[in-house]
C-alpha cells in the first residue's frame, strides 16, 4: 500500500477506486466501464461506472495536474482491459502495470497531441500516428494475416489480425481504430437537442438506445409524460427486433442459405418500413427528445397492430425453419463459445451475456420510461454460450419485443397524448443514463455545465464492452467460424471507436 | 416446408422501380425543402434552428442545403410557415450545389456538362456494374441500408449491380462516412487498386460534408476532399432507393 502510493504519488483516489470496486464487485454489482476526462497536464479525472439493481453509480477518482502514471486496474480486474487502453489513447494517462498498452481508438506517440476530452481546448487535427502501432513479429512458423480495414462484402471498416504461432491455436487480434470520429469532443458545446442528435448517430444501427441513454442522463430521472415512455419503447422494441433479424439473416447467409437470408432481409426491410411509417425515419431518429418524444406515431393504433402481428407471423415460420435445419444448427453449434465464467467476470452485456448465464438487462433491473409499468420479463439466460445460444437468445428477445411493442400500442390508445415532453430544469452537473440496446446495455455519463451546454460526455455502447471478448472465443477454424462467430456477436464498431 | 418453398410465400416483392414507379419510394420522406422566404426574425435567425448549418438565408433567399440536412425535422416542427418535406427518393446529384434547394444560379449547366462527361465515362456500364463498398467513418446506419440493396425488395442483382469484393473489379466507390483520418489511407489503397474509369459516390450526409459528426479532430467533413465525387446522395442515412438512384445515375442509366 504505502509502496504504490510512493510509485504513484498523487494517485491515492485511484487506489481507493480501486479498493471500492472490489467491494461493489465482490457484492454482486456489475463493472460497467472505466472513463477518463480532463488533461494530465490540469487535472485528470477516472470514473468507474457500476450497475446494479436499481440504477448505475459513477466513482471518480482525481489525479492532480502533473500526474501522468497511475496503477494499472486491469490486473486486478481484467474487464479495464480496453477502458485503460481508450484512455490513454484520449486523455494520455498511462496505466503503469497494464498488460498490453496498445492503441485502441487514437494511435499517438508520447508527447502527440491529444483530444482530451471534459478539458478546456478542442484540437483543430489529429492524425492517428501508426507508428505507434506494435510493430508485426515475423519468424519461423509464425503468421499474421490482416484483415481489412476495408473487408470482403458491406462492413464497417475493422482491422482482424488473425496470428498463427506455430501449432499453437490462432489468435484474433482487433484493430478499430480506423473508424474513429471523435465523437466525445464533439459533444463538448453542444446543447442537449443537438446532444440527441449526435448520440443517435454514435452508434447508427442502435439510435434510440444510445438517444434514449443519453436523454436518461439529462432528465435525471424526472417523470414523464406516459404517453411519451410508450411512444419510446415502441421504437426501442422495433430497433431491437430489427438488429436481430440483421443477425439472423447473416447467420444464415454464412451458412449459404440464400433463401433464408432473403427472408430475413425482407422482414428487417418490412420492420425498418414499419419504423419510417411510425416517424419518418427508418431508424426511429429525431423521435427521443430529452425530456420526452417529437411526436405520436403517424399510424393509428391498429394499423401499428396488424402490421407488427403480420411481421411476427411471418418471422415465428421462419425462425422455426431456420431452427429446423440441420446443416445450419451444425454450424452454429459449440461456434465461438464464450465461458459462462468469463462472461461473468467480464460483465457481459446483451444477447452475448445471456448466451453464456449473464442474465442482466436494464428493462428489467435498472427499469426506465415505459418499463417500469410494462414490467418486461427476463429473457431466460443460455449457458452453452455458443453462436446458437447467442441465436436463441435474440429469438426469445424477438418475441419479447413483440409483445412488448403491442403493449405499448395498447396502453397509447388509452392514454393522454395531449403532451409528450416534459419541460426540464436543466443545472449544471454530472449525471448518468442508461438503456438497453439490442446490443446490450448503453450507458452515458454526462456533464452539463453552468452554462447549460455538454461539457463532458462519455458513451459507452454495449458493442465496446463485449468485442473485446470476441478473440476469447475461437477455439477451431478461424477462417470458417468467423462469419457466424462475427454475426453472433452482433456489434457495431461505430459505437466501439466513436 | 423446404427454404426453396419459403421462399414463395409472399409472391413477388421486389420493386420494378425503376422500369415503373414505387409508392414507397416516391412517399419516402427524402428532403427537406424551403417554403417561404426568409423571414425577418428579432436577433436569432432561422440559420440558428439548424444543428448542421443547412439553412442559408442568402439575400432574403431561404435555402436547404441537403448535403448538409441531417433530415432531423426541427425546422419543420418549429417553422411549418417555412420549411416542409418534400416525398421521393430520386434525391442523388452529380454536383455538390445540386444539393441545395431551391438550386442555385447555374447549377444546372455545370450538371448537364457533368452529364455527359459522366456518360462518356460510363459507356460501359451499361448493362453490369460492380460496386466496392468502403467504410469511411459511417455511424453504422449506412451499412445496412447498403445491405437492404441486396434484399428481394430492392434486388440489385435483377438490374446487374453488384457487390464485389476486390477493388480491382470495381466500377464504382460506394464511400460511407464523414472521411476518419484513419479511413484517408486504405481508402486511397482502395482507390489505386481500382481500375479506370471509376465513378465515385459519396451515399450520405456525413460523406457529403461530415453531416453532425464534422467539425471535429478525426474527421475530414466529407470525403470530398479525400478523392474525386462524382455523385452526391443526400439522406441520414441515405434510403435504399436513394442510394439506388445514385447507382443508376452513376451508370448512366437514368437521366436524372
Ligand atoms: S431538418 Fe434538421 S438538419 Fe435539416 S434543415 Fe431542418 S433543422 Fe436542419
Amino acid at each position: 500500500m504505502s509502496v504504490s502510493v510512493l510509485r504513484w504519488p498523487g494517485t491515492e483516489q485511484v487506489t481507493a477506486l480501486a479498493e471500492e470496486l472490489d467491494q461493489r464487485i465482490a457484492g454482486g454489482q456489475r463493472f460497467a466501464a472505466l472513463l477518463g476526462r480532463g488533461n494530465p497536464a490540469t487535472g485528470t479525472v477516472l470514473s468507474a461506472l457500476v450497475a446494479h439493481d436499481g440504477g448505475v453509480t459513477p466513482l471518480s477518482a482525481q489525479l492532480p495536474a502533473g500526474v501522468t502514471h497511475y496503477p494499472s486496474l486491469t490486473p486486478q480486474l481484467p474487464a479495464a482491459f480496453w477502458y485503460e487502453r481508450l484512455i490513454h489513447d484520449l486523455v494520455g494517462l498511462v496505466p503503469d502495470g497494464h498488460p498490453r498498452l496498445d492503441p485502441l481508438v487514437l494511435p499517438h506517440r508520447e508527447g502527440g497531441e491529444l483530444p482530451h476530452p471534459g478539458a478546456a481546448g478542442r484540437p483543430a487535427r489529429i492524425e492517428p500516428d501508426e507508428r505507434a502501432l506494435p510493430v508485426e513479429v515475423h519468424g519461423p512458423g509464425l503468421f499474421t494475416i490482416p484483415h481489412g480495414p476495408v473487408r470482403s462484402g458491406v462492413f464497417e471498416s475493422v482491422e482482424y489480425l488473425v496470428e498463427t504461432p506455430g501449432e499453437d491455436i490462432p489468435h484474433v487480434r482487433i484493430r478499430p481504430h480506423a473508424k474513429h470520429r471523435g465523437l466525445q469532443k464533439r459533444f463538448e458545446g453542444l446543447d442537449v437537442d443537438d446532444g440527441v442528435l449526435l448520440a443517435e448517430r454514435v452508434e447508427g444501427v442502435a439510435s434510440v438506445a444510445h438517444a434514449l441513454a443519453f436523454a436518461h442522463a439529462v432528465e435525471r430521472r424526472a417523470p414523464l409524460p406516459q404517453a411519451a415512455g410508450l411512444v419510446r419503447a415502441l421504437h426501442a422494441e422495433c430497433e431491437r427486433i430489427a438488429n436481430h433479424l440483421d443477425v439472423l439473416g447473416k447467420l444464415a447467409d454464412a451458412a449459404g442459405l440464400a433463401v433464408a437470408a432473403a427472408r430475413f432481409g425482407l422482414h428487417k426491410e418490412r420492420v425498418l418500413r414499419l419504423v419510417g411509417a411510425l416517424c419518418g425515419s427508418r431508424f426511429g431518429r429525431g423521435v427521443v427528445v430529452p425530456g420526452g418524444v417529437s411526436g405520436l406515431p403517424r399510424l393509428p393504433a391498429d394499423a401499428v397492430s396488424n402490421e407488427l402481428d403480420r411481421l411476427q407471423r411471418g418471422i415465428d415460420g421462419d425462425v422455426r425453419a431456420l431452427c429446423d435445419t440441420p446443416s445450419f444448427l451444425d454450424r452454429v453449434r459449440t461456434t465461438g463459445p464464450l465461458a459462462p465464467d468469463l462472461a461473468a467476470a467480464h460483465g457481459a452485456l446483451g444477447p452475448v451475456g445471456r448466451g453464456s448465464g449473464c442474465a442482466d438487462d436494464a428493462r428489467v433491473t435498472r427499469p426506465y420510461d415505459a418499463y417500469r409499468w410494462l414490467a418486461p420479463p427476463l429473457v431466460p439466460v443460455r449457458r452453452a454460450g455458443d453462436a446458437q445460444a447467442r441465436m436463441q437468445v435474440r429469438i426469445a428477445e424477438i418475441e419479447t419485443s413483440f409483445h412488448l411493442a403491442h403493449h405499448a400500442v395498447g396502453d397509447l390508445a388509452d392514454c393522454d397524448t395531449d403532451t409528450l415532453a416534459t419541460e426540464l430544469e436543466l443545472s449544471a452537473g454530472r449525471s448518468v443514463g442508461w438503456a438497453e440496446a439490442p446490443q446490450g446495455e448503453v450507458v452515458y455519463l454526462l456533464e452539463i455545465g453552468a452554462d447549460g451546454r455538454i461539457c463532458y460526455c462519455a458513451p459507452r455502447s454495449a458493442s465496446l464492452h463485449n468485442l473485446v471478448l470476441f478473440p476469447a472465443t475461437f477455439v477451431g477454424d478461424i477462417l470458417t467460424d468467423f462469419p457466424f462467430n462475427e454475426a453472433s456477436f452482433g456489434l457495431s464498431i461505430a459505437g466501439v471507436v466513436m | 416446408m423446404p427454404w426453396v418453398l419459403r421462399g414463395l410465400r409472399d409472391g413477388v416483392v421486389t420493386t420494378s422501380y425503376p422500369r415503373r414507379a414505387d409508392p414507397y419510394a416516391d412517399g419516402f420522406p427524402g428532403t427537406v425543402k424551403p417554403l417561404g422566404h426568409d423571414p425577418i426574425l428579432d436577433g436569432r435567425t432561422v440559420e440558428d434552428l439548424c444543428p448542421t448549418g443547412a439553412i442559408r438565408t442568402d439575400g432574403g433567399m431561404l435555402r436547404v442545403d441537403s448535403g448538409r440536412c441531417i433530415l432531423c425535422g426541427r425546422c419543420v416542427v418549429q417553422r411549418p410557415d417555412l420549411f416542409g418535406w418534400t416525398p421521393g427518393s430520386e434525391t442523388a446529384r452529380l454536383t455538390r450545389d445540386a444539393l441545395v434547394v431551391p438550386e442555385l444560379p447555374d447549377t444546372d449547366d455545370a450538371v448537364e456538362q457533368l452529364r455527359a462527361e459522366l456518360a462518356a465515362r460510363t459507356r460501359m456500364l451499361r448493362r453490369s456494374v460492380h460496386v466496392r463498398h468502403v467504410d469511411a467513418g459511417s455511424d453504422g446506419s449506412e451499412e445496412w441500408e447498403v445491405l437492404a440493396l441486396l434484399n428481394p425488395v430492392y434486388d440489385v442483382h435483377r438490374l446487374g449491380i453488384f457487390f464485389t469484393a476486390s477493388p480491382r473489379h470495381a466500377d464504382v466507390l460506394l464511400v460511407t462516412g464523414a472521411g476518419s483520418h484513419g479511413m484517408t489511407e486504405p481508402l486511397r489503397r482502395t482507390l489505386e487498386a481500382t481500375p479506370r474509369p471509376v465513378v465515385v459516390i459519396a451515399a450520405g450526409v456525413d460523406a457529403a460534408s461530415g453531416g453532425l459528426v464534422a467539425p471535429g479532430y478525426a474527421v475530414a467533413g466529407g470525403i470530398a476532399t479525400l478523392l474525386d465525387v462524382d455523385v452526391w446522395v443526400p439522406g441520414a442515412p441515405p434510403s435504399p432507393f436513394s442510394l439506388l438512384h445514385a447507382l443508376l445515375l452513376a451508370t448512366g442509366r437514368i437521366q436524372r
